[in-house]
């Protein structure tokens, strides 16, 4: 290898380091812009995280991980995936499924256009033809089960005052793009259960099993554009 | 973006973006910056693609720009002289360089590899210096002199980061901006900085300060206007004082354009 290479491995690991950097105040510029500026995009990616976790404690733990995990590439849009996973284990137990929520939201953000299957791609079939058919989520949609109400706590946490929130009760979330809008809510069980058939390649006659309304449910997911046209 | 509102009808005869800004796949931030394009001149000005790599650069990288400019059709692409990516991690700021003779060789292949991905000149800025390196062998103007030389880049010239340099490192940020080539400067870059611990910040969050201002009259008034940009990206202003920013600029380059004709 080069002088160079050198050169820039020793400026890596002072920049992602922790310890004391000597004389030059030159490189604490360095390291503060590499550090902060990778623990605000994670502030800008999770920020309900960030609010039940406050500013300081936030700032401590994505620091950690952004010495740990910096991003593997310079799109900072990608940058977050593995925090979620990251605070597996933290006192908050829901804290994670928080952040996977929220970093769902940011993937539908961020996903490849495409268009929204609607009724009509079904309408002239029959039903044995229907339950033949395999449907593909939408790019932009993600579906989350959470043992923690991940979307009351996402909801509230976009209020000036957090009101309590029972955290007995698990959710499953679903999440769109609309037009230009990312949306979240909570959807049942069963109607998780068939999305996660679909999303492996089930016909919608097997993946609609258990379903108790499937033409109600259908109508919803076409509306809100949870499939691939 | 709620700063902007009712923006859409102030003419500005071109816009910026940090074309890493839009590497997403698709969704909102893409559509708007269609509808921009679509009525607005771009300047696609890359922060990620680290032209100073001992180990060179990403293609994928690369082929993610080059689906940007083929969307964005822009008027000029620049990066800069610094580095930001180390064996699969990005480190996200412009990193300096030492000045030798390998460095040049290094930057010049990147640079010639990526001008040849694209297809087209790219202008390299001139960073913000915060430290330098014992091995240092030539003086950055002479660097740059040379990239242009061996690879036939452009650059951009930063008055700001020259005079944050000047002061961080103790050289003449007038002599600096004479020894540039001038012919090769395609694009002008002005800011303000703040102070910190001795050092001036490069910050890209406060009014370009009245010597950077002087600077900027000398230069163009010296080689000529060339297109202008106001860097305001932290602590952003209402509207109509980036705008007063902009207007001061363009009285400046009036000027020159007089004297010149």
């Amino acid at each position: 290898m080069n002088a160079l290479h050198d050169v820039q491995r020793h400026l890596r690991e002072a920049v992602l380091g922790t310890g004391a950097l000597g004389e030059d105040p030159g490189l604490s510029v360095y390291r503060r812009t590499v550090q902060g500026s990778l623990v605000n995009a994670l502030a800008a990616t999770f920020p309900v995280t960030r609010r039940i976790l406050g500013g300081r404690a936030f700032a401590e733990i994505t620091r950690a991980f952004v010495l740990d995990h910096p991003p593997q590439r310079p799109q900072l849009s990608a940058y977050g995936e593995g925090f979620a996973v990251s605070l597996t284990g933290h006192a908050l137990p829901y804290l994670a499924y928080v952040a996977r929520l929220e970093w769902a939201r940011t993937e539908s953000y961020f996903a490849v256009d495409a268009p929204a299957l609607d009724f009509t791609a079904l309408a002239r079939l029959s039903a044995e033809e229907m339950a033949d058919v395999r449907l593909m989520l939408h790019p932009a949609t993600r579906v989350i089960e959470s043992r923690y109400p991940i979307q009351r706590i996402w909801d509230v946490n976009q209020q000036e005052n957090v009101p309590a929130v029972d955290m007995g009760v698990g959710e499953c979330v679903l999440v769109r793009r609309k037009g230009h809008h990312v949306t979240s809510g909570v959807i049942a069980p069963e109607d998780a259960a068939f999305l996660h058939r679909i999303a492996e390649g089930q016909t919608l006659g097997n993946a609609a099993e258990g379903v108790s309304d499937l033409q109600g449910a259908l109508a919803a997911h076409f509306s809100g554009g949870t499939f691939r046209g | 973006m709620a700063a902007f509102a009712g923006a859409e009808h102030i003419n500005v005869p071109w816009l910026e973006i940090h074309s890493e800004n839009f590497l997403c796949d698709g969704g909102p931030r893409l559509a708007m910056l269609d509808v921009i394009a679509a009525r607005t001149p771009i300047s696609c000005h890359g922060v990620g693609l680290s032209l100073g790599s001992a180990t060179g650069i990403d293609e994928d990288h690369l082929a993610r720009l080059k689906r940007l400019f083929a969307r964005v059709k822009p008027a000029r692409v620049s990066e800069h002289l610094a580095w930001s990516v180390f064996e699969g991690a990005y480190l996200n700021d412009l990193l300096p360089l030492p000045y030798t003779e390998e460095s040049l060789r290094i930057v010049a292949d990147n640079v010639a590899r990526a001008q040849d991905a694209f297809g087209r000149q790219i202008l390299i800025e001139n960073p913000s210096a915060y430290m330098t390196f014992p091995e240092t062998t030539m003086d950055e103007p002479a660097f740059l002199a040379r990239l242009v030389e061996k690879t036939g880049c452009g650059l951009l010239l930063d008055i700001n980061n020259v005079y944050v340099s000047a002061s961080n490192s103790g050289f003449n940020a007038g002599a600096y901006l004479r020894a540039l080539p001038a012919q090769a400067i395609g694009e002008i870059h002005l800011a303000g900085h703040v102070a910190e611990d001795g050092l001036l910040i490069d910050t890209h969050s406060a009014p370009v300060k009245q010597q950077v201002w002087d600077l900027f009259a000398s230069t163009v008034g010296r080689i000529g206007p060339k297109p202008t940009l106001i860097e305001w990206d932290l602590d952003v202003p209402a509207l109509p004082v980036l705008l007063g920013e902009a207007a001061a600029a363009q009285t400046i380059l009036t000027k020159a354009a007089r004297s010149a004709a």
